[in-house]
């Protein structure tokens, strides 16, 4: 089982913190400020993490979609990103849609049951969170179809994870994706379980990667605790769909190192041998830390004030959030048509305790 | 006997009819070791294996799909959806398969299935998890459609929903899975499918109601009994077929109905039951037939759930102008 986990295609940064042959030039190649980007928003992702469990615990927020272990996959990627490209994320995409310009306290917003966090910023366009899996997928293939009809240079990307390659609408929308050559990136990130169902459940086929064959587009494992190893993947993917060349197939090998959410026990399902292997020994930030240490980016003194600031900026991301004032029972009537129709609004008055009509 | 929660009723009911008759099998997603993420089949895979108790992957319309084959192959499938709100994927294979198997086939291939599916809100879920959209499935011709309020009833509706020929839809009230203890015999038995159970007796206001509302309802008319004024309250528990006579019977005797469901007003099950007071007792009514439902609008995320969601206080409200008119 670990074995088959270990084979990927492209692993730049081994566990270790040291770089493989090919992953030398590819590092030297980036700029420092991106290296230090691709730390600064791994730690901000697992401190938000962290944080967010804990609100859930205190009763501050509902349940909630950890992602801790899964940085590298996210940030990697959302990286690789311009502002004018497209986001379809799932329920655990906190990091990406951080990158991509969501307030944090928005983001809490969305996790304390409030609509308002799903309303990105302008300019920001990242889609609100999918809950039901896989039907993201044709909607950003419909969005990377529309920038090609209209000409645009905008790719659009896909966040699913690898129980959401069982479902029709993965077959529909990469095999749309694959005919009419559209300009979109399907990033699955493989964290081995869809709640407790082992990926072998899912799949006969032992990796996601290898399905892209069936719609003629390239598929592509890679190591998804490697920041390196997947934000050079993506910046492949997003050039090819740039250049007119079509969708691309990411499978990005990760874990989760919790539960599903907070409403879930991984202990009933999963081996502890095989948490452990996966927390200790591959975890993609220490991964991380240790290579900019060894480069002499960063200080372990430096690394542990960036900690601190990310816990500062959270902290006051959920200041700003508790603080947020509540809605009127009316706001449920605020977006539900365009204009109201008489039975709604005489329900809306209710909710004010008025009568009309 | 035991003392069951309505989730533990369910795995109780599932758990006799997996002994009594080999045909059956339990599937849907995290349903085997992980015992259901209610722990609805906790257990079973254990005692049942892999066989009779099957994690699927991750796709309702295979579920469904699958259900559908393995019936008209002579099983008699117990398909998990994991929420209401996730069914929709599947309608497909349940409107234009599951329900109309029986018709294409002209009774010689019926999908004798039960779908179960946690529905409703009041629990502080996600997102999308909390439909209460049994309207759609109740307006399809060929579906049954059930919804207990207690475990007692929820442990003999499944059996008879397992045995009965049709394709049934099984609606849990995810709100009452744990919230109340009641005992439930270990045997086998059923409560036919159709019959509504008559909550409180009274003379003075009809109410209608089905799943989590129950005991909602039941806690006003409890106020209302203290004024001296009486409810005839019944929990459907069947929303499809409906105990007509139960329902006219009540009617008759009070002239006034209240109906209290939790899914949006427009077209849902409470205008099909003032459609058909009006056929059959019309001239009996002494007020307007007054619905309390979820609002007309998608149900939010939690923090205004509670604003959408029938509460007491619009319940108590409505009863007073009816019983005024
Ligand atoms: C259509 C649908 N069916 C079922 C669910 C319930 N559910 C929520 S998450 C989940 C597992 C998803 O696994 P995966 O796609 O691997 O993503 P991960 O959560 O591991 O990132 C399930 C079954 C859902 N949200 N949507």
């Amino acid at each position: 089982m670990l074995q088959q986990m270990d084979q990927v295609d492209i692993q730049l940064l081994r566990s270790d913190g040291s770089l493989t042959d090919e992953g030398r030039p590819i590092w030297d190649s980036i700029s420092i400020e991106m290296k230090l980007h691709f730390h600064r928003w791994m730690v901000l992702a697992r401190t938000f993490d962290r944080r967010s469990v804990i609100l859930q615990r205190q009763g501050r927020i509902g349940t909630y979609a950890p992602l801790e272990g899964q940085e590298a996959a996210q940030v990697g990627s959302a990286l690789a990103l311009d502002r004018e490209d497209w986001i379809f994320p799932t329920y655990r995409e906190h990091g990406v849609a951080m990158i991509a310009g969501m307030p944090l306290d928005r983001i809490l917003l969305y996790w304390m049951g409030r609509v308002e966090g799903n309303i990105a910023p302008e300019g920001v366009r990242v889609l609100p969170p999918y809950v039901p899996i896989a039907t993201q997928l044709p909607q950003a293939m419909g969005a990377a179809w529309a920038a090609k009809l209209k000409g645009e240079s905008s790719v659009t990307v896909a966040y699913f994870g690898d129980g959401a390659t069982s479902e029709g609408d993965f077959h529909e929308a990469l095999n749309f994706a694959g005919v009419f050559r559209l300009p979109c990136v399907f990033f699955c990130q493989n964290n081995h379980y869809a709640i407790s169902v082992p990926f072998s459940r899912q799949s006969a086929t032992p990796t996601v990667a290898e399905k892209s064959r069936a719609y003629n587009l390239p598929g592509v494992r890679v190591d998804g605790n490697d920041v390196l190893a997947v934000y050079h993947v993506m910046q492949e993917a997003v050039r090819r769909a740039r250049r007119g060349e079509g969708a691309t197939l990411i499978e990005a090998v990760t874990y989760r190192k919790g539960s599903h959410t907070t409403a879930d026990d991984a202990t009933r399902y999963r081996e502890e041998e095989e948490v452990t292997d996966w927390v200790e020994r591959r975890d993609p930030l220490t991964r991380l830390e240790s290579l900019l240490i060894q480069e002499g980016l960063l200080t372990a003194g430096q690394v542990e004030e960036c900690h601190d600031r990310c816990r500062e900026e959270v902290d006051s991301a959920w200041k700003k959030a508790a603080k947020a004032e509540a809605p009127p029972p009316s706001h449920l009537f605020a977006h539900v048509y365009a204009t109201l129709p008489a039975e709604l609004k005489r329900q809306r008055a209710e909710t004010e305790g008025r009568s009309y009509g | 006997m035991a003392e069951l929660t309505l989730v533990q009723a369910i795995q109780d009911g599932l758990r006799t009819a997996l002994q009594q008759d080999s045909r059956v099998v339990v599937l849907g997603e995290d349903v085997g070791k992980n015992g259901g993420v209610f722990r609805a089949t906790e257990g079973l895979w254990k005692e049942f294996g892999d066989e009779r108790v099957i994690d699927t992957p991750l796709a309702e319309a295979g579920i469904v799909g699958a259900a559908i084959g393995m019936a008209v192959n002579g099983l008699r499938p117990v398909a998990e959806i994991q929420f209401m709100g996730f069914i929709y994927p599947a309608f497909e294979q349940i409107i234009t398969h599951a329900a109309r198997l029986r018709t294409r086939t002209q009774g010689q291939r019926p999908a004798s299935i039960v779908i179960r599916a946690p529905y409703g809100g009041g629990i502080r879920a996600p997102e999308l998890h909390s439909d209460s959209t049994e309207s759609l499935l109740v307006h399809t011709p060929g579906l049954k459609v059930v919804a207990p309020s207690t475990p007692y009833d929820a442990k003999g509706l499944l059996l008879a929903a397992i045995r009965d020929p049709d394709p049934v839809i099984y609606l849990e009230p995810m709100k009452l899975y744990r919230s109340v203890r009641q005992e439930v015999p270990a045997e086998d038995y059923e409560i036919p499918l159709g019959q509504a159970r008559q909550v409180r007796k009274g003379d003075d206001l009809t109410v209608l109601t089905w799943g989590a509302m129950v005991p909602m309802v039941e806690k006003v008319a409890a106020t209302w009994e203290q004024r001296g004024v009486y409810w005839d309250v019944l929990d459907l528990r069947s929303i499809y077929p409906l105990d007509e006579e139960a329902i006219i019977c009540s009617v008759r005797k009070t002239g006034r109905v209240l109906i209290v469901h939790e899914a949006p007003k427009t077209g849902g099950v409470g205008a099909e039951l003032t459609a058909l007071i009006q056929e059959h007792a019309f001239l009996w009514l002494e007020a307007p037939i007054t619905r309390v439902t979820g609002y007309d609008v998608p149900v939010p995320m939690f923090a205004l759930e509670d604003d959408f969601r029938p509460n007491q206080g619009r319940i108590h409200q409505a009863a007073e102008k009816l019983i005024a008119f």
